[in-house]
């Protein structure tokens, strides 16, 4: 069965608002690639063609910009993505341990999807958070920082029961620290 | 000549509470240097005064910011643009989002002070679309800014404009690089364009535009506030100001500080970090995020965080990203993850870029895994030389500098890994 795709009243008075931000119609296609891939959780060619119409632009063009910045799914993943760092800082603080592990207790491999349809793994370049390796993004969504295996057994099986970890925010170390300033 | 970092106190990120807060930053002097700007200034005065503070490009290119404002045309009634670069892709750098995070407001003052400068339309600020959180966090920031009339029309009553976007990448560190970024910002895949014309003559839309990093704005309310003669004074002198040095890898308190350029690496690893785990050596020293070159553990002594010193030493400032690696380390493993990273990231426009990275990478792989030839290694320092230069963009020289650096520098860890295949001739 092929499914159909739409955006609803609210969805198009959103698209209005990006497009009033650039002064020219291809320039929206990322925030609403962006808006489409929040609301049906994929962008496949089908979804692709709906971003075409609505923006008034070629669907070749819509499929250019899918099929060349990651974060884009051009096919359908997980509920869940574990997006595992193992770029370089990542690498030197166990990175691919945290990948194995995660491998092995899903029994997937990075590019794959579970059975159920829960879980995708997928190996990534750097995220932007050295100082908290090893970590993981899910879902396009929060950072799990200095992660361990235990702590990745609990994420797992927190999302399993549909509970979703928080933001950690992290907290400037020259503004924990009293004593570094004055000391010597 | 190292700095005096011990009674330095954070001025991009002070120590203030709830400071992200914009009732809490207009409470500590924010939005006056704008105030003050629209009230007082002339563009070309702002611009003066920034160029003479000499705020070198956080971004890795550590060009003169007022400098670059003075390459902007004459006004000619249609629009201009600034793109704040927040892509910050490069492997170890992690600062502009704290700046998000911990004091958005003194960006957007920054920003909107060089847009006066300027006279920029609107300035679009692109950050990387996996920092989800902290996107939201500068949208909520920009909102409140428009409610208090610090953006939009008639700013504080002076009769300028200005708007401000937030642009969200979605995954490809080629859109740090300024022109790629701008592709992006257009709708596009992220294909760097070729120079000239540069960005202040055809840049977003072709419009002139300007591309500053995050961090490079937010020293500009500083300079406002305190003269370019303060600011001169901090830090290196060739390269002064308050720097994020984002510090990852094997060291006990891993993070972001700031302090003044010119810091010692020494004191950052063992006085700011808290030394290395395990009080083991330094092997090696990645500088400014991983296309820089790698400095040797045991070259350490005396290199400072400022353009000059690290150029003396062999490296670059980049992005102030450093990477630490203790003795363990098997710099093979690192230069194959590093190769890896620049072939996934090559746009493919180029040739030499596109399929040198595949090269480098696959002649890594040979070497990890044992099969390597004592040739091999003068291959991978003759595809840098076909690389460097060659290209539209400069990630092909990304990718090849941390390869030509650790082979050489590191050269003992490949000779022991690659058979000996020099024959005398029979």
């Amino acid at each position: 069965m092929k499914e159909t795709y739409e955006f609803n009243k609210e969805d198009l008075a959103e698209i209005e608002k990006i497009k009033a931000k650039y002064p020219d119609k291809k320039s929206p296609v990322m925030p609403v690639l962006w808006l489409a891939q929040e609301k049906f959780g994929h962008v496949e060619p089908a979804v692709q063609h709906l971003v075409a119409e609505t923006l008034d632009i070629p669907a070749a063009h819509v499929y250019g910009v899918v099929s060349f910045y990651t974060q884009y799914y051009g096919e359908r993943k997980g509920k869940f993505v574990f997006d595992v760092c193992t770029t370089l800082t990542c690498q030197l603080c166990g990175g691919y341990d945290i990948l194995h592990h995660l491998e092995n207790k899903l029994g997937i491999k990075a590019g794959e999807t579970t059975e159920d349809g829960m879980f995708s793994i997928q190996s990534v370049e750097c995220l932007g958070a050295c100082g908290y390796a090893p970590m993981m993004q899910i879902t396009n969504g929060v950072y799990c920082n200095n992660l361990t295996t235990e702590k990745v057994d609990s994420i797992v099986d927190g999302l399993k029961s549909g509970k979703m970890p928080e933001f950690e925010q992290i907290p400037f170390p020259q503004h924990q620290d009293e004593q570094k300033n004055s000391e010597g | 000549m190292a700095v005096d970092w011990r009674n330095f106190e954070p001025l991009l990120i002070p120590k203030i509470p709830n400071l992200h807060k914009i009732e809490v930053f207009e409470k500590h002097d924010g939005y006056k240097q704008l105030a003050k700007v629209l009230k007082e200034y002339t563009p070309e005065k702002v611009v003066d005064e920034v160029k003479a503070a000499n705020i070198r490009g956080r971004g890795g290119a550590g060009f003169n910011a007022g400098l670059k404002w003075s390459f902007m045309p004459k006004p000619d009634g249609k629009p201009r643009y600034i793109a704040a670069n927040g892509d910050e892709s490069e492997p170890g750098t992690f600062k502009d989002r704290q700046i998000f995070e911990y004091n958005p407001h003194l960006f957007i003052e920054g920003a909107t002070i060089a847009g006066f400068a300027m006279h920029i339309d609107a300035v679009y600020v692109y950050i990387r679309g996996e920092y989800k959180a902290w996107i939201d966090m500068m949208q909520k920031a920009i909102d409140d800014a428009y409610a208090k009339g610090y953006l939009g029309k008639n700013i504080m009553g002076s009769g300028y404009d200005m708007d401000m976007y937030v642009h969200s990448g979605a995954g490809a560190y080629i859109c740090g690089e300024e022109s790629s970024l701008m592709e992006s910002l257009e709708g596009k895949r992220g294909y760097p364009r070729v120079k000239p014309p540069f960005p202040a003559q055809k840049g977003l839309w072709g419009r002139p535009t300007t591309i500053n990093n995050i961090e490079t704005l937010a020293n500009v309310p500083l300079v406002i506030k305190n003269g370019a003669d303060w600011y001169k004074a901090i830090g290196a002198e060739s390269h002064p100001g308050p720097v994020l040095y984002g510090i990852s890898g094997h060291v006990n308190k891993p993070g972001v500080y700031e302090y003044p350029t010119g810091m010692s690496i020494n004191d950052l690893i063992y006085e700011v970090c808290g030394g290395m785990r395990g009080g083991k050596k330094v092997k090696a020293v990645i500088p400014g995020g991983s296309s820089t070159p790698p400095l040797r553990g045991d070259a350490l002594e005396g290199v400072c965080m400022d353009a000059d010193s690290l150029r003396t030493a062999g490296s670059m400032m980049g992005t102030a990203g450093m990477i630490i690696m203790d003795e363990d380390t098997d710099m093979v493993d690192v230069l194959w993850r590093i190769s890896h990273f620049y072939h996934h990231e090559s746009c493919g426009q180029c040739t030499p870029c596109r399929d040198g990275t595949g090269f480098l990478e696959k002649t890594l792989i040979k070497i990890r895994d044992g099969h390597g030839e004592m040739r091999d290694l003068d291959l991978l320092l003759d595809l840098c030389t076909q690389m460097e230069g060659r290209t539209i963009c400069a990630l092909a020289d990304a990718a090849a500098w941390p390869v030509r650096y650790t082979v050489t520098r590191f050269r003992e860890d490949f000779e022991k890994r690659v058979k000996n295949t020099v024959y005398a001739l029979a």
